[in-house]
């Protein structure tokens, strides 16, 4: 029955753990109503598949034979339990009931289950660390431990978390389903900010020695690619772009002893070219869709420098004019912020240094250390020493990252060497 | 008149309290429930989930937020409430005072505003 | 399932708007109650008097102690609530954000834990 009968059994069942367990995972949950009674089934059906594989070979459908047997066996251990809790039978034999149901599962209700395990996962009725926690364990099946060392936390910390996570989905019965039509928006929403937090995270981590962590940028990136298999919608092609062409210039914003380069002093050929074709071409489609949203047009800026082999061939005005359009879909400070070195690129730091002022003195970002960073280097190329050296010191009093820090102790020690 | 007890106390102290403590407190409160059903004072005795299970909601201009955990973070916390008949304050204040969980936390009496409603759920105790 | 919807809001603030308009978000309280009645959800809902109006109860070495409240000093005040029975959370969010009090404040969904045998039903 195997495709490969030279490979022992062991190291299929392996296999088969990498590429559908999770998938086993999330039809499980639907069908036994319950987080931890399907992660059991699910490690009990991989028990049961390395010693029956053995002696009888490899299923023809191993995906289809793992959830019916986790399924059995979560209903065993409920008669088992039932001797002590009567109300445990019922709920047993209404499981036996619907089984015939269980062997329809088509690979279209398959991807259901994946999508609303994701969406279940990113409840807003759960906090946004529990969402993290959540969709990193259950959906990229990643380890308590892993996810704690991703996030420089500590295993009980994340178990607990995680807990209850599961013990609210429970009892305030958030639903296993993927969003009515009305409420997806908001749902998906939710979804793409989740993984772009994990992304985030593992790009630019927000405390500690070493600036990226890779494993999470591609843990995001794996998740976005699904999301985006399951669920076809411009926004979740735009996040995934978005990603890729970040992530496309990962060697060349750090060098081998850990300092960052900014945009203008990256090594161009270092970038990752086939990230950056994949991603262009995503925003491209998304943009066809006329559903623009902000992660698509974050990436279409990051298109435009992307293009750039060199850092004056970068079409700025294409730049200020996507950030316009950003203004529209999401305004925020930040984006403010971002515009206003673009529109310094076009049209000289003055116009940069103008745009940046307004924004501090309504006081928003005045504990950002960016802000300052970029204030800092306006002055400092209009020749106004004094005032660039404050906006450095203000800038420093206001990170804790280390890569960051060194950069501005020596764009700061430059400035007095200068003066 | 009706009025609305909610039950607050601060849930870590619950927590820290043993199990054959908090059954104890619970049978407590059931049998004086039981007590006050006869009497026709209790229309609706409820429980509610720790804080953590809490969901709060909020429209604007059409946006919808919905966010985890509790609209304000108290040092006490509704644990659950009761709807009960009372000729006025004085007598919900003394069946207020007499939950047992009023020895750790506090009971909040609000008088309820009597709106037309449906249904004859929420009609006093048929056998008042 | 069953889920207490408490309303809070702005007791200042819902004072200070005009009469009618606070009529009409009554009125549409009482409208969502008679909706939810006819597709089985609704179990209770009123109106609270306002907080000032709230008394403490507690007891302490078997001396009874009453003072007035609310026991919580906050931002916005509990106005009223809505005990409704929902398919699941999601559900019960739809219900709430249909509640008036929405909008110009905060609906809180707390779940209710399901036991048998309460002395009520």
């Amino acid at each position: 029955m195997s495709e490969r009968p030279t490979k022992p059994v062991r190291e299929v069942v392996e296999e088969v753990y990498r590429t559908e367990s999770r998938r086993v995972l999330a039809t499980l949950i639907r069908l036994l109503g319950d987080f931890d009674a399907a992660e059991e089934a699910l490690h009990e059906a991989f028990a049961v598949a390395v010693e029956q594989w053995t002696r009888d070979g490899i299923p023809a459908n191993p995906r289809a034979w793992l959830v019916s047997t986790g399924r059995f066996k979560a209903i065993d251990r409920m008669r088992r339990r039932s001797r002590f809790d009567a109300s445990l039978a019922e709920l047993a034999t209404q499981m036996e009931s619907s089984i015939d149901d269980a062997q329809e599962n088509t690979d279209e209700s398959i991807d259901d289950d994946r999508l609303r395990l994701i969406f279940t996962c990113c409840h807003p009725a759960l906090s946004s660390e529990a969402q993290v926690a959540m969709t990193l364990r259950e959906v990229c099946g990643l380890t308590t431990e892993e996810i704690a060392r991703s996030f420089l936390s500590s295993p009980p910390t994340i178990a607990q978390r995680i807990v209850r996570a599961k013990a609210k989905i429970r009892k305030a019965r958030i639903p296993y389903e993927v969003p009515s039509e009305t409420a997806l928006p908001d749902r998906l929403d939710a979804v793409l900010r989740v993984i772009y937090l994990v992304f985030n995270e593992g790009y630019s981590a927000s405390s500690g020695e070493s600036l990226t962590r890779h494993d999470l940028s591609a843990e995001a990136i794996r998740l976005g690619r699904l999301l985006l298999e399951l669920l076809p919608d411009a926004e979740a092609m735009g996040l995934l772009a978005l990603m890729l062409l970040h992530d496309s210039r990962r060697a060349a914003r750090i060098s081998g002893t850990g300092e960052l380069f900014l945009l203008e002093d990256q090594d161009r050929s270092l970038w990752n070219r086939d990230q950056i074709a994949e991603g262009g071409k995503l925003v491209e489609q998304a943009f066809a869709s006329r559903q623009v949203g902000s992660y698509t047009i974050q990436a279409a800026i990051s298109g435009v420098h992307s293009q750039a082999t060199h850092p004056t061939e970068t079409d700025w005005v294409q730049i200020v004019s996507l950030y316009d359009l950003l203004m529209q879909a999401s305004p925020s400070p930040i984006v403010e912020l971002n515009r206003a070195v673009a529109v310094a690129m076009r049209d000289g730091p003055l116009a940069g240094l103008n745009l940046i002022d307004s924004v501090l003195r309504r006081g928003e970002l005045s504990n950002y250390h960016l802000a300052h960073a970029a204030r800092a280097d306006f002055c400092r190329r209009l020749g106004q020493t004094a005032e660039a050296e404050a906006a450095y010191e203000r800038a420093l009093g206001l990170t804790q990252q280390k890569p960051e820090r060194r950069f501005l102790e020596q764009r700061l020690a430059g400035l007095q060497d200068h003066s | 008149m009706k009025y609305l007890l909610f039950c607050c106390h601060e849930e870590k102290k619950l927590d820290s309290m043993s199990k054959s403590e908090c059954d104890a407190l619970m049978n407590e409160t059931w049998a004086y429930c039981e007590k006050l059903k006869k009497s026709g004072h209790l229309i609706v005795a409820e429980p509610l989930e720790p804080i953590q299970m809490a969901v709060t909601v909020r429209a604007r201009n059409g946006n919808v937020s919905v966010t985890d955990g509790p609209f304000a973070e108290t040092k006490e916390q509704i644990g659950g409430f009761f709807l009960i008949n009372a000729i006025d304050l004085n007598e919900a204040i003394q069946v207020a005072s007499k939950f047992p969980s009023v020895r750790l936390g506090t009971m909040e009496v609000r008088p309820v505003a009597e709106p037309e409603r449906p249904g004859a759920k929420t009609e006093p105790c048929q056998d008042v | 399932m069953k889920y207490l919807l408490l309303v809070h809001h702005n007791e200042d603030a819902f004072g200070k708007m005009s009469e009618t308009a606070r009529k009409k978000i009554l009125e549409e309280s009482v409208q969502l109650t008679h909706q939810l009645h006819t597709k089985r959800q609704y179990l209770s809902a009123s109106p609270l008097h306002p907080a000032s109006t709230a008394v403490i109860v507690r007891v302490r070495e078997g001396k009874p102690f009453v003072t007035d409240g609310p026991f919580m000093e906050t931002r916005e005040q509990l106005a009223g609530y809505f005990l409704i029975d929902a398919k699941d959370l999601d559900e019960a969010i739809s219900i709430a954000v249909r509640v008036p009090g929405a909008r110009i404040g905060t609906v809180e969904i707390r779940p209710l834990i399901e036991i048998s045998g309460l002395p009520t039903g």
